[in-house]
């Protein structure tokens, strides 16, 4: 995940002196085409899907999730769709009921890192010199640090490491990589000249900053974010299923703790721990297919122009770098290329 | 400065800064869990041992924090880490040691390998872009988003419970005695295979996607068409200019990935219960172990930073502009 | 030593593989005959760069050659459509036969292989026999050909300036003594001193070599200096092509007329600096008539519907130019601009 948005990384340091990737040109509508990429509006309605499940799922799922019965270690049937757990627990409820938490950690942390990364990310860029340099060794310092157990050893030394908890401990150690990011472009774009101009003219920096630069950083922050989200559902998932976060807050971390813990494997209850997954990777991909969005609307040569197999083959053209396709209208095309390779 | 004095600096600088880190945690955190267990352990614990405790936790109320620092370091350098209460009365510092080689090995090799096989695949579909490759990308997006440890258990229900090809967890046959021995070694790869391939399946698809956008960035770049316009072959050209270029992003996200690939495979060691530094840090977490905990942390961090000094290496070894810079 | 080398016959060339793509070159005829230097102007975006590489099929995706022809006369006399040939035989061709030094000669070199490396492996390719010392020998004599010393082999791109990178894209395009060599701005990045520097010595190598250039730029004075005869394209067309002292002193097109009008004169009187209102058309949606039509000062009603067609003018002079004004059936009320009967 964390080499899903590459190109933006990447793309970043080179901005300096062409137009910028990152920055949207005046007069062109970024918010429109990214609802215009097939690949983002699939995210966003999977997105959805969960978002509902979030906020209804309590009153929508078929049982309390902490009700035992006497259906143990029941197969999907009729009557328990997801089947029960060890206990007779359902556990289609449990995943329902477990979305919200899952989905709040994601938007606490990935707010919570968004904007320490926005403050240090743009500060560090903007202010340049020595505050610069502490900045940004701070940052990197977090970026090597791992994460995960670092998450680990501060949880498991709280008291109760509850939800929102565990959200912030991820938002305070997860907003490097945004703030690296951030400053490149930050950099970058105080050397363009609306920059310069409004510097030239004695403006505020923090106006300069609110009405210059941040809203030339959006697509990043929003890339970001949506990475910070995957980040933080993928670690408090993780926590839940080692057992750092209490067992009783559901998740879809904690059906997958208590799998494990009571050998579904062995025994060889499929739907206890399959589905669980299935909904994090969805979640995820979700989340990925939104960030891919954000990644072509930042860098075009990511973009397909009109690059569907179905098209391409209907026109007898095989796109390659370095042999334009050469195809006559009307005429079939000539196959000039030998397979490569 | 020159590159490598830069890097230095900021490696010793992030040594430094980690290990502070495990320093304060302890001290900023509310409540004291380990007195409480010095407490328990009352009697069998001796005097000295206790002190090291004591000053890895800042449990001594009548030192000042810089004192305590200080002692900290001097501990440090001691490779003293205090004593594990789980494994008592085993010094932290044996337990990550032995612990160690087996992460290095399982997570090392198979990140590394995971590392080159993505590269090489994103290669590829990044160059015939527009081609059937392309389907691949789906399948790729969702590896990349699934949890490491839920695809252990997928293979672990798979390949050891249902069909019984491998062992579900450990790390070599409990009947046998560690030696190096053939058979020994044999043991060994056989408990690691799943694995490690598993590790490998969860984390490659990072570098298919990101190797797959930087080719597609890179194809278009200049030298690209030079080297087509100079008539070169094909293979010249792909292996050459665009994944030769291509590849000096990957490995620079390889340093930033590297922390995260890290924590998710040390979570597969739980899921396999393979005795490496994941492990021993889960059993740490479950048994409230805190100095075998924070050695872990230790440890881990600076593995993952010796693993970036390395990468790093290699980055200036593939790009001259690093090397001959200021 | 005369008749055509490279012959482009009605190329077009769209950019996008959907079902709206841009016409970017919508039927481009031109022809460059043996050692001449042949320039070609036009406005940014009006698709020289675009020409350059179609011709030689490097265009990338999203770009797509839908017809037209581009004959190559290699040394031996065979005339082969550069469109046509496998992707074997196109890369036996390229370099060999035709070179280009592109737009941005910053980028164009390989920011990790030393200057040496680049410059052999494009003659590895073609002629495998040669031994590494020949090779060594060939590239040194190369750099030397460019006036840098051959202890710069050993450099990486970025040890060099703008300037000296520039001279090894040229000696690198040389470097098998191609029949055609494309310059798509070689020289925009320099400054004025370092531009004329450069072209000199192309110059100087295609009167030693016997090379013929396709030389794109901006910069008409230039091409009046140095090239033999000029193509003025617009919109992806061909408007004006004649020997370099007609479209100078007696420019037929109205668009040609302007854009002699926004460079000053080398010599003799000062003219005024007319320029060219309006932009260039979104190719996108070009209307039916003559792409200038908009902005041409003396357009008239056929200039809106009938597309004109590039031939040689109503008096028979020996160049071809796309325009009503000097078609045969040029309505008899119409004025002719006395500028363009110079
Ligand atoms: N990938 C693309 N997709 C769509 N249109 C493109 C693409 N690349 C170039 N164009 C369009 O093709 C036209 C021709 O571009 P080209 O680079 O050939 O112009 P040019 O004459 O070389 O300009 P300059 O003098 O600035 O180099 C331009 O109008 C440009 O907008
Ligand atoms: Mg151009």
């Amino acid at each position: 995940m964390a080499t899903g948005t590459t190109s933006i990384e990447v793309a970043a340091p080179t901005g300096v002196d062409d137009p910028g990737p990152g920055v949207a040109r005046p007069g062109r509508r970024p918010r429109l085409m990214f609802l215009r990429n097939p690949k983002a509006l699939v995210g966003i309605a999977i997105l959805a899907v969960f978002a509902v499940l979030a906020v209804l799922g309590p009153w929508i799922a078929p049982y309390d999730p902490n009700q035992v019965s006497r259906d143990l270690l029941q197969a999907p049937s009729g009557a328990h769709w997801l089947g029960t757990d060890h206990t007779g627990r359902d556990i289609l409820s449990q995943l329902i009921v477990g979305t919200r938490g899952v989905l709040v950690v994601g938007l606490v942390a990935g707010v919570a890192a968004t904007a320490l990364g926005v403050v240090v990310g743009v500060t560090a860029g903007f202010v340049g010199g020595a505050g610069d340099e502490t900045l940004s060794a701070v940052s990197n310092v977090f970026l090597v640090i791992p994460q995960l157990p670092l998450i680990i050893i501060i949880a498991a030394q709280l008291p109760s490491a509850g939800g929102i908890t565990v959200a912030l401990v991820i938002g305070v150690t997860g907003w490097a990589w945004g703030a690296r990011v951030l400053r490149a472009q930050t950099l970058s774009l105080r050397r363009r000249d609306f920059v310069e101009a409004a510097r030239a003219t004695g403006e505020r920096t923090w106006r300069i900053v609110l009405a210059e630069v941040l809203p030339n950083l959006t697509a990043i922050i929003a890339a970001g974010f949506v990475g910070t989200v995957i980040f933080a559902v993928l670690s408090q998932v993780t926590l839940a299923f080692i057992g750092i976060t209490p067992v009783s807050e559901w998740n879809w971390g904690t059906i997958l703790f208590w799998a494990q813990n009571n050998l579904a494997l062995q025994r060889g209850a499929w739907w206890w721990f399959v589905p669980a997954g299935l909904c994090i990777a969805l979640l995820g991909m979700a989340l990925t297919l939104i960030n891919f969005g954000i990644d072509e609307l930042v860098n075009p040569r990511l973009r397909s122009t009109g690059m569907h197999a179905r098209t391409l083959r209907r026109r007898g053209i095989r796109p390659r770098v370095g042999f334009t396709p050469v195809v006559r209208a009307g005429r079939p095309a000539v196959e000039t290329s030998e397979e490569e390779r | 400065m020159s590159f490598f004095l830069r890097r230095a600096v900021f490696y010793v600088f992030t040594a430094w800064a980690a290990i502070t880190l495990n320093f304060v945690i302890p001290r900023l955190l509310p409540g004291d869990p380990v007195t409480a267990l010095i407490g328990r352990m009352q009697g069998r614990i001796d005097s000295g041992a206790e002190q090291s405790l004591r000053v890895l936790f800042g449990l001594d109320q009548d030192m000042s924090l810089w004192q305590q620092y200080v002692e900290y370091w001097r501990l440090l350098l001691h490779g003293d880490l205090g004593l594990s209460f789980t494994h008592f009365p085993t010094p932290v510092s044996d337990i990550v040691a032995q612990a160690l080689p087996w992460t290095v090995g399982l997570v090392g090799i198979s990140t590394v390998v995971a590392f080159l096989l993505g590269t090489a695949v994103g290669t590829g579909i990044g160059w015939r872009r527009g081609t059937w490759a392309d389907s691949l990308l789906p399948i790729t997006t969702f590896f990349s988003a699934v949890p490491y440890f839920w695809l252990g258990l997928i293979a672990i229900a798979v390949f050891a419970v249902n069909l019984g090809w491998f062992p579900s967890s450990g790390s070599y046959d409990r009947g046998m005695v560690p030696t190096l021995s053939w058979e020994f070694v044999g043991s060994v790869v056989y408990y690691g295979t799943l694995p490690a391939l598993t590790v490998v399946i969860s984390s490659v698809s990072g570098w298919v996607l990101g190797m797959r956008n930087m080719m597609v960035t890179v194809s278009s770049e200049d030298y690209v068409t030079v080297a087509h316009a100079k008539g070169l072959s094909s293979r010249a050209v792909v292996v050459g200019y665009a994944a030769r270029n291509a590849i000096l992003p990957q490995v620079s996200s390889f340093t930033l990935a590297l922390g995260f690939v890290v924590g998710g495979t040390l979570v597969m060691e739980m899921v396999f219960s393979y005795q490496g530094i994941g492990y021993t840090l889960f059993e740490a977490v479950t048994t409230h172990d805190y100095p075998l905990m924070q050695g872990c942390f230790l440890v881990i961090t600076l593995s993952v930073l010796v693993a970036n000094l390395v990468a790093d290496f290699a980055y200036a070894a593939l790009d001259p502009r690093t090397r001959q810079e200021g | 030593m005369t008749g055509p080398v490279l012959e482009i016959r009605d190329l077009r060339v769209d950019y996008g593989f959907g079902d709206d793509p841009t016409h970017v070159l919508r039927g481009v005829d031109l022809t460059l005959h043996r050692g001449e230097v042949l320039g070609l102007a036009g406005e940014s975006g009006c698709g020289k760069s675009t020409l350059a590489y179609a011709a030689t099929r490097l265009l990338p995706p999203p770009g797509l050659i839908t017809g037209g022809e581009v004959w190559l006369t290699d040394r031996e006399g065979n005339r082969n459509d550069i469109l046509g040939l496998t992707d074997a035989q196109l890369r036996a061709a390229r370099w060999r036969d035709v070179a280009i030094v592109f737009q941005g000669a910053m980028s164009s070199l390989n920011p990790v292989f030393r200057i040496g490396r680049q410059l052999t492996d494009g003659i590895r390719a073609h002629r495998p026999g040669l031994s590494a010392r020949d090779l060594e020998a060939r590239a040194a004599e190369l750099l030397e050909m460019v006036g840098i010393s051959a202890d710069r082999l050993r450099a990486y791109p970025h040890q060099l300036s703008g300037g000296m990178r520039q001279r090894v894209m040229i000696a690198m395009a040389l470097a098998l003594e191609p029949q055609v060599l494309l310059m798509d701005e070689p020289t925009t990045a320099l400054d004025v001193v370092m531009q004329r520097q450069i072209l000199e010595q192309i110059m100087e190598l295609r009167d030693r070599l016997g090379f013929s250039v396709v030389l794109i730029t901006h910069d008409v004075s230039l091409l009046v200096e140095v090239a033999d005869r000029i193509a003025i394209m617009y919109a992806g067309e061909i408007v004006e092509e004649a020997t370099a002292a007609d479209v100078y002193r007696r420019p037929r097109h109205p668009y040609a007329h302007g854009l002699l009008g926004s460079f000053p004169p080398l010599h003799g009187p000062r003219r005024e600096l007319a320029g060219i209102p309006g932009s260039p058309p979104d190719l996108q949606r070009l209307a039916a008539g003559c792409p200038f039509a908009p902005r041409c000062p003396h357009a008239m009603d056929v200039c809106q519907q009938v597309r004109p067609v590039l031939g040689p003018p109503r008096t028979g002079e020996a160049r071809r130019v796309a325009c009503h004004l000097h078609g045969a059936d040029l309505p008899g009320d119409v004025a002719f601009p006395a500028e363009l009967a110079r």
